[in-house]
């Protein structure tokens, strides 16, 4: 049965050296993870640089809002079609605000969707934790199977980790 | 940042949470005097509905007076946000930090007021829906969207939802340290809104990437929309005053100027009403009113344009209502007092380090700017239709009644109201902002001196 251990640092250099520790041990790179309280630079922690595709996001939302904005704006003309002025039916100065706000619009909710699915939330079942985290402790998770509890367990006490949870 | 003050996490959850996790002894005195007067202000709304708006001093041919120019005034303010936001993010620019969360609040807060004040102007408010929404399916009648009275709302309503969203995105990890330090009902409603965050690499650099990309995505937004509240007036070619090729940028400096004026007032408010004293410095104050040096010198440079461009064409309406507008009793006085506090008092002011770095100067010199810029709208809207013209023949000037006076009182409550709400559920500053600036930040020693640094991380 796998379980998830939480070693946790107040120094960062310690939390690196757990990392560095887990992989020397032998434990797979996508197996352990570091938590913290706020941004650090990125490999800080010698951890594996997540590669994300967000940018694909806002380029889908704005296709999307584009196409329903130029059915909404020209639909609607048509549907009544009321010549004003001798001018044609579709006015495309008045259409374009109307899809640029639309466009926006969808490449925002979008982009929201790709940033709230990339950071892997809703996260409803989250492994160990612990609350000292948003205070200023490092945590360093790993899920383990049983017979590898006391490895990781040893990489986490020989490199200065306050304390050991497992879940 | 010479003032800083090097602080735990803890510390900075402490201090910055103190709104949140407990109650300052004057919150609830002022909830309650604000809940006083917002609901009065909703029920004259009633009374509005039921008298029609006979009880406002509107009438032929001023149809626009107080509501719209308040409704131009808090669009004007909900440019703070962005602007502080989203151009500081992207710049990185390391004073942004306690700034960035007011400033969207004021954003949200202030364009849902300024989104009641058209639905109280029309008078028959359930009649907006016919105006807005293309659902009259059995008539077939649809939105007009050649008209900008349409434009406008979806430009509002853009802003208003992604400024909503930015906000949501960026408050995650600080609704994580609020999960971490409540128990009972408080716990399991911040849990549902954290979603499970722990902190890990990916979801921190979401946060950034994520907040850098909504910035570039929010600002042409943010120029769009007082454009738009700009051609409200600017596509009437029959008002002189109203008419003019440079309204979209001059409003959108204008929004500009007042929102971070509104932003420099609401930080010396949070600093002396919650004691952030550590996180909301004089240097901050400093910052932001370099800043707005600059943007209230580009938005009298406009104002000047604007009455130039007017002048230049010789058209005799027009030199009418600019002399009327300036010259006559009392628009003259309003006229003058517009100058003097939009620009004339507050901006020399700011040109000393001695002013810039104390609060209280800061605070009412904002106010003064807003003031002005109320006042500037209110010059651009009711002048141009209280003007004699052809083919009218209620020459009556404008003179709001104490209804629409008692509105205007109320927008500022429930502006004040909703950020109060909001500081007793959520922060006002962001923690998680504050606490990766203690990591990107050291000394330097350089010969004898020790400098202080704020390290940035070199994009790929």
């Amino acid at each position: 049965m796998s379980k998830s251990i939480l070693g946790l640092f107040l120094d960062p250099n310690s939390a690196a050296d757990a990392m560095d520790g887990l992989k020397e041990s032998g434990f797979e790179q996508g197996s352990f993870d570091v938590l913290t309280g706020t941004p650090y630079p990125e490999g800080a922690f010698g951890e594996h640089v997540p590669q994300h595709r967000l940018f694909r996001f806002p380029a889908f939302g704005a296709i999307i809002g584009f196409s329903a904005s130029l059915f909404l704006t020209s639909a609607t003309q048509l549907a009544y079609p009321l010549i004003t002025g001798g001018k044609p039916i579709l006015s495309i100065f008045a259409m374009l605000i109307i899809m640029y706000e639309m466009t926006m619009l969808s490449a925002v909710i979008f982009s929201v969707i790709g940033i709230i699915f990339e950071s892997r939330l809703p996260n409803i079942h989250p492994s160990a934790y612990d609350p000292r985290i948003t205070e200023g402790y490092i945590g360093v998770v790993i899920s383990v199977e049983d017979k590898d509890l006391n490895k990781a367990k040893a990489v986490f006490e020989k490199t200065g980790s306050e304390e050991v949870k497992v879940v | 940042m010479q003032q800083r003050k090097s602080v735990t996490q803890e510390y900075t959850n402490s201090v910055l949470l103190n709104g949140t996790l407990e109650t300052p002894k004057w919150w609830p005195y002022l909830v309650s005097i604000l809940s006083f007067f917002v609901l009065v202000g909703i029920g004259l709304f009633f009374v509005q509905i039921y008298y029609g708006l006979g009880v406002t001093g509107l009438s032929r041919p001023v149809y626009w007076g107080l509501y719209i120019t308040t409704f131009v005034f808090w669009v004007g303010i909900s440019h703070a946000g962005i602007m502080i936001s989203a151009i500081l993010r992207l710049t990185q620019a390391e004073w942004r930090r306690p700034v960035t969360r007011a400033a969207e609040i004021l954003t949200i807060f202030s364009l849902l007021t300024a989104l009641v004040f058209p639905l109280i102007h029309a008078g028959r408010t359930w009649r907006i829906i016919y105006w807005l929404l293309p659902f009259d399916f059995a008539r077939g009648i649809w939105p007009n969207i050649r008209s900008p009275l349409f434009m406008d709302p979806i430009a509002i309503g853009t802003y208003l939802t992604g400024s909503t969203l930015f906000l949501f995105v960026a408050l995650i990890p600080d609704l994580a340290v609020l999960r971490d330090r409540t128990t009972g009902l408080r716990k399991g409603f911040y849990t549902i809104l954290a979603m499970g965050w722990r902190g890990n690499p990916r979801q921190w650099k979401m946060q950034v990437v994520g907040g850098i990309l909504l910035s570039a995505l929010m600002l042409p937004i943010f120029v769009s929309v007082h454009s738009i509240v700009s051609w409200d007036f600017a596509v009437t070619i029959g008002v002189e005053g109203w008419h003019s090729t440079i309204f979209a940028p001059y409003f959108v400096i204008g929004a500009v100027h007042s929102g971070v004026s509104a932003v420099v007032t609401m930080m010396a408010l949070m600093r002396w009403g919650w004691g952030w004293n550590d996180f909301i410095r004089p240097e901050h104050f400093d910052a932001l009113a370099r800043l707005l040096t600059v943007v209230a010198t580009a938005w009298l440079g406009f104002t000047f344009l604007e009455l130039l461009f007017s002048l230049y064409g010789l058209d005799a309406p027009e030199i009418a209502l600019r002399e009327m507008q300036i010259f006559q009793y009392p628009w003259n006085m309003l006229f003058l007092l517009f100058l003097l506090t939009g620009f004339i008092i507050p901006v020399p002011m700011w040109l000393f380090k001695r002013v810039r770095t104390n609060i209280a100067l800061m605070f009412w010199s904002s106010i003064m700017v807003n003031i002005g810029m109320w006042l500037e709208r209110f010059l651009i809207i009711v002048p141009g239709l209280s003007r004699k013209t052809p083919f009218v023949f209620t020459w009556e000037s404008y003179t709001p009644s104490w209804f629409e006076w008692y509105i205007l009182f109320w927008s500022f409550c429930w502006v004040t109201l909703l950020m109060l709400l909001f500081s007793k559920v959520f922060p006002l500053v962001p923690l998680f902002e504050q606490k990766e600036s203690e990591v990107f930040s050291d000394s330097v020693k350089i010969g004898r001196a020790n400098v202080p640094t704020i390290f940035r991380e070199e994009e790929e």
